[in-house]
């Protein structure tokens, strides 16, 4: 399977040329940390700890072993609504999709993480704030379907600010559209993991982000239903520091686990094992052998190379 | 101040002195049939401009207007209703009030959120903003009709799922979650009415239905008008603004095909006839589940998945 170009050129280059953004500052202790350092620290401050969010690409660069097929790349944003506040819909999205180089809010294919196939779905925060609109819940939904097809295990990392107030209720239905993939998904067996990053709120967090079998979170994210301003301005006081954090919904039983962003892969390997003798005719490794080619005639195979860059 | 509430003020003058000098003019020998007959015209011509077409705003206003037919209401003109009450783990949400019904001689399972009318009752329902106990009933009393093969009727009016420590505490994401997950796979009819305010994803955790249907004055959005405008311009008070662009009529969501079938409401909204309103929607409910319980469950679920896979998908 060819590794995609934006792939490559990531593993090679993952920082740009340019020499003054080279230089960025930890949000959490303010020490200065070269990008290079920081990129090969798989985006985690060397220094306090702190995990900066990631983007999409250098997530699946960090997971995956050498394969990545895009699905639903090619599902574009429309302006259902003919929205504008401040400045219209069409403009947002045209300066997210020139900042961060994305399409939308999600990032779907088929890749092996440790040689195990899985159909893999990355949000990314820097487009719209990883808000659900119609684009975003298509590309899950298909996901999950094409997972279902080829008996996969389906592997999800939400960052999400919740349903796209631009895109109205067709976005708030994305959350009864994906949850009706995801249940057809595991009520045929499939085997799904949540990874909850920062920040996972609002919609996102009230379908699939928290219904899969196993959810796991990174460490020190934020996640909750509604906004920390919200509550603040409800109840009029300060909320303490680890409200809404993955630590303390762990602690409040909501979690399986919190994990460092170290220690996530190797973890994700460990969890996608215990699901290859579940109830589906194969999930995960036996995928290849037991799975008869979609109609596009590609089947995700595990990759001969093992070995990942983190 | 409710703003269709300051409208009506005069509407509701006027009747009165209509209703004054017809009692008059039934007491006393006098003629007072043109009087009666031009303040009518009046009333009639004021009404018309104040209901006649009505900003996205004021339909948000008659949603949460205060004698507006609450959850409780719908539930109160059932055949017949037995409340089941809690979530069996934690505590009896009354911001959703829910159990075994018959409506209209066909054995359900009804659910209701409710704002409360009084100050009092609003304080005990929460003013309608269910914490994740009451979506954890929701979930409970659906798989219960499932295993009892009975019809879920829902009611939905919520400006949206309860904001609070606790409810945050409790996972309110993971309980709204869970009952969507519940209403996508049971194998019975699922009906949910938009009787008031449809706010966010604490109402869709009631609506993912085989047929939703909406009153015409009722108003379903992405986000509260507020919370929009504090996402978009970090200014609730810029609400009016955001209730227009949302698009949360019942006239713009079934042009989407969000909503089934719009039930109209009487000049001045459905305070006016609560009972002519809560009858046409039982109604129409029954006759929503008349056609689905005819249905086999392997389809209705397939039929439903279709439903909303439609919704903003590339191929229509």
């Amino acid at each position: 399977m060819p590794m995609p170009e934006w792939l490559r050129l990531r593993r090679a280059e993952p920082v740009p040329a340019d020499q003054a953004a080279q230089w960025t500052k930890c949000p959490k202790c303010g020490s200065m940390i070269y990008r290079p350092d920081l990129a090969a620290n798989a985006w985690v401050c060397s220094t306090c700890g702190h995990h900066f969010r990631m983007h999409a690409f250098d997530r699946i660069s960090m997971l995956v072993d050498a394969d990545f097929v895009e699905i639903g790349g090619e599902l574009l944003p429309s302006d259902p609504l003919g929205w504008t506040d401040k400045v219209p819909y069409p403009q947002k999205l045209a300066r997210d999709r020139e900042k961060s180089k994305l399409t939308e809010g999600v990032v779907c294919g088929f890749a092996s993480i440790g040689g195990q196939p899985v159909a893999l779905g990355v949000m990314d925060f820097n487009f719209r704030g990883g808000t659900m609109g119609t684009v975003v819940g298509e590309r899950i939904t298909q996901l999950f379907e094409r997972a279902r097809e080829r008996h996969l295990p389906c592997v999800v990392f939400t960052a999400s600010g919740g349903a796209r107030m631009e895109e109205g209720m067709l976005a708030l239905m994305q959350m009864a559209k994906t949850t009706l993939a995801v249940r057809r998904f595991r009520d045929e067996g499939g085997y799904y993991i949540s990874v909850l990053t920062d920040p996972t709120t609002g919609g996102v967090s009230a379908s699939f982000a928290f219904q899969a079998d196993v959810i796991m979170a990174e460490a020190r994210a934020a996640i909750g239903f509604a906004g920390r301003r919200v509550i603040e301005q409800t109840i009029r006081q300060k909320l303490p520091d680890n409200f809404q954090t993955a630590e303390f919904l762990l602690e409040k039983g909501a979690l399986d686990m919190v994990v460092e962003r170290s220690a996530l892969k190797p973890a994700l390997i460990r969890l996608l094992d215990y699901g290859v003798g579940g109830q589906r005719p194969s999930n995960g490794r036996l995928a290849a052998s037991s799975v008869a080619p979609t109609e596009s005639g590609e089947v995700a195979v595990p990759s001969e190379s093992q070995g990942s860059r983190t | 101040m409710n703003a269709v509430v300051e409208r009506e003020k005069g509407l509701i003058e006027l009747e009165e002195r209509i209703a004054a000098l017809k009692a008059h003019a039934a007491q006393q020998p006098v003629d007072l049939t043109a009087e009666i007959a031009a303040l009518e015209s009046k009333y009639a011509q004021i009404q018309r401009e104040i209901f006649g077409s009505m900003t996205p705003w004021q339909r948000v206003n008659m949603a949460r207007h205060p004698k507006r037919p609450l959850g409780s209401d719908y539930i109160a003109a059932l055949d017949q209703f037995d409340e089941l009450h809690g979530d069996r783990h934690f505590r009896d949400d009354h911001a959703i009030v829910g159990g075994f019904a018959k409506l209209r001689g066909r054995r359900v399972v009804a659910i209701a959120q409710d704002k409360g009318r009084d100050t009092k009752e609003k304080v005990l329902r929460n003013f309608g903003m269910p914490s994740p106990e009451g979506y954890r009933k929701v979930l409970r009393l659906v798989r219960l009709a499932d295993h009892l093969n009975l019809p879920v009727v829902t009611f939905v009016d919520t400006s949206g799922a309860d904001p609070g420590i606790g409810s945050e505490e409790r996972a309110q994401g993971e309980a709204i979650a869970q009952s969507l997950y519940e209403l996508a796979a049971v194998g019975v009819p699922i009906v949910a009415t938009i009787i008031g305010e449809g706010g966010s994803g604490g109402a869709l955790a009631l609506a993912l239905a085989d047929r939703v249907l909406m009153l015409e004055h009722a108003v379903y959005s992405v986000a509260s008008p507020e919370g929009a405008a504090a996402i978009l311009w970090g200014d609730a008070g810029r609400a009016e603004e955001a209730a227009s662009r949302l698009k949360l009529t019942s006239g713009d969501l079934l042009q989407f095909g969000i909503v089934d079938q719009v039930i109209a409401e009487p000049l001045g909204g459905a305070h006016r006839d609560p009972a002519g309103v809560i009858g046409a929607v039982l109604s129409a409910v029954d006759d929503a589940l008349t056609t689905l319980t005819a249905v086999p469950p392997d389809q209705l679920r397939d039929r439903r998945y279709a439903k909303f896979r439609r919704i903003g998908s590339a191929v229509p």
